[in-house]
């Protein structure tokens, strides 16, 4: 087995680039929640006032709505959501610094581009194995739209959060070259 | 007419839908375990054994299997014979849905409206109901948690007569390969052919409960699942889509009548977050 990259946030250009997709990664320091609705919301707000909810240079991103802890849980459980349904407000983002999204699925070639061009990385997280990655995350604080509930934006604390590079700023995608490998039928 | 009342039913709704988001099917376990020893990815089978450990984690400390605690989906089978006393049937359910949301820390997933504010309703109801009147004197509560990621890369068509059953094929096998790494692959994929526009994908969604490997009656239908799975899993999607042999665990095909213009076709994309259950009362 492959050795993971042990990674750090907030990211540099310097560690983009030595990731490649395929690359098995964890990921360690504090990361910040938002899916559908806070998307919606923070780019319309940005349109409006110029300003975003948080600071995205240099930051991650995870697409995660999760479960609300049990009494004894940091987090409840907190697999990944499908990365395309943010693809229309992704490239507006790492091109306001933001430098990795984690996701499960294909991204669109608009994010694709946009990868390349301001060097960032999409990485795929173990789909729906949501009950095993929330022991990867240690601390929850709110930062802003507590009124979505579970589509909040969080600000999560992990501890060698399990990732795969899933597309790279080469043009790496993790998805497209696994499933060739083992294509036996073409439809 | 027996009675039933309703207070019995907003309890077993209630143990129905956490046990459901707690601990996936047996079958489905054995399914995956099965999957794992023949899966020729290395990466495939390493996600395999970790889809393995969250259903024993999830088990074992009694936690949503998957975030996405899903759309609750009901199919209610209710005895003529049975007389429902203290409330009504429907806010029963919805009450079974509202406390295990509440009670066993399931995520809202549900938004009031689909265009305007989209405001989550917060309690995961009004819950999906479809009834029906079957003879006896029992009610069969049939429930799934259908998460939007699956949800979403599923597919109807109505495709003409002269497409027939190669236009079918090639209808599935696209939906399974398009529904790729989005929809949390190996899958579990529910067909309905026949009946109408809406039907055959009310079809799609009930054959989901057939038990894993459990063949259609009818032997031509059985072939054409078993043709399909083994087509499925060349696409070469494999376990969360990274590339591998196993797409799907399985698939069940339900048909109906249909008109002689119409060849409708669904296809209900079911993740490894497969959660259906059924209890009697």
């Amino acid at each position: 087995m492959v050795e993971a990259k042990i990674i750090t946030t907030p990211l540099t250009d310097e560690v983009i680039e030595n990731l490649r997709a395929g690359d098995k990664v964890l990921i360690n320091g504090w990361v910040y929640t938002a899916r559908d609705a806070a998307h919606k919301r923070m780019l319309e707000e940005y349109e409006k006032t110029g300003k975003l909810p948080f600071d995205v240079r240099g930051q991650v991103i995870y697409y995660v709505g999760p479960t609300p802890a049990k009494p004894g849980q940091v987090i409840g459980s907190a697999g990944p959501t499908t990365a395309y349904r943010m693809d229309k407000y992704t490239p507006k983002l790492l091109g306001l610094g933001l430098k990795g999204t984690i996701g499960k699925g294909w991204r669109g070639p608009e994010v694709k581009e946009a990868l390349k061009k301001y060097k960032a990385v999409y990485f795929a997280a173990y789909g729906g194995t949501a009950a095993l990655l929330s022991k990867h995350i240690t601390k929850v604080e709110m930062v802003a739209y507590e009124d979505l509930g579970p589509e909040a934006i969080r600000k999560l604390y992990f501890d060698n959060f399990p990732v795969i590079v899933a597309n790279d700023i080469y043009g790496g995608d993790v998805f497209e070259e696994g499933q060739k490998k083992y294509r036996k039928l073409v439809i | 007419m027996r009675e039933i009342h309703v207070n019995e039913i907003i309890d077993k709704v209630k143990d129905l839908v956490m046990d459901s988001e707690y601990k996936l099917p047996e079958d489905f376990i054995q399914a995956i375990k099965i999957a794992k020893e023949k899966e020729e990815s290395p990466l495939g089978k390493e996600i395999l054994d970790e889809i393995l450990k969250n259903a024993e984690v999830a088990e074992k400390e009694q936690v949503a299997y998957c975030q996405d605690t899903g759309y609750p989906v009901f199919f209610v089978e209710v005895g003529q014979d049975v007389k429902i006393v203290g409330g009504s049937l429907r806010e029963a359910i919805n009450e079974g849905v509202r406390r295990a949301t509440k009670e066993g820390y399931l995520r809202a997933s549900l938004a009031y409206d689909p265009i305007f504010d989209r405001k989550n309703t917060g309690d995961n109801t009004p819950a999906l109901i479809y009834f029906d009147i079957v003879p006896g004197d029992k009610i069969k509560i049939k429930f799934a948690a259908k998460g939007g990621g699956s949800e979403n890369q599923s597919k109807q068509a109505m495709l003409k007569p002269a497409d027939g059953l190669e236009g079918v094929k090639k209808f599935i096998l696209q939906s399974i390969a398009n529904a790729g790494p989005n929809a949390c692959p190996p899958f579990t994929v529910g067909v309905g052919i026949g009946g109408t526009f809406d039907y055959s994908a009310v079809l799609a969604k009930k054959s989901l409960f057939r038990h894993i490997g459990e063949r259609h009656p009818d032997l031509r239908v059985a072939k054409l699942e078993e043709e399909l799975i083994e087509l499925a899993n060349q696409l070469g999607v494999g376990p969360l889509g990274f590339g591998g042999t196993t797409t799907v665990v399985d698939v069940k095909i339900e048909i109906a009548p249909c008109h002689i213009a119409s060849l409708p076709v669904a296809v209900n994309i079911q993740c490894h977050a497969a959660r259906h259950k059924e209890i009697e009362i």
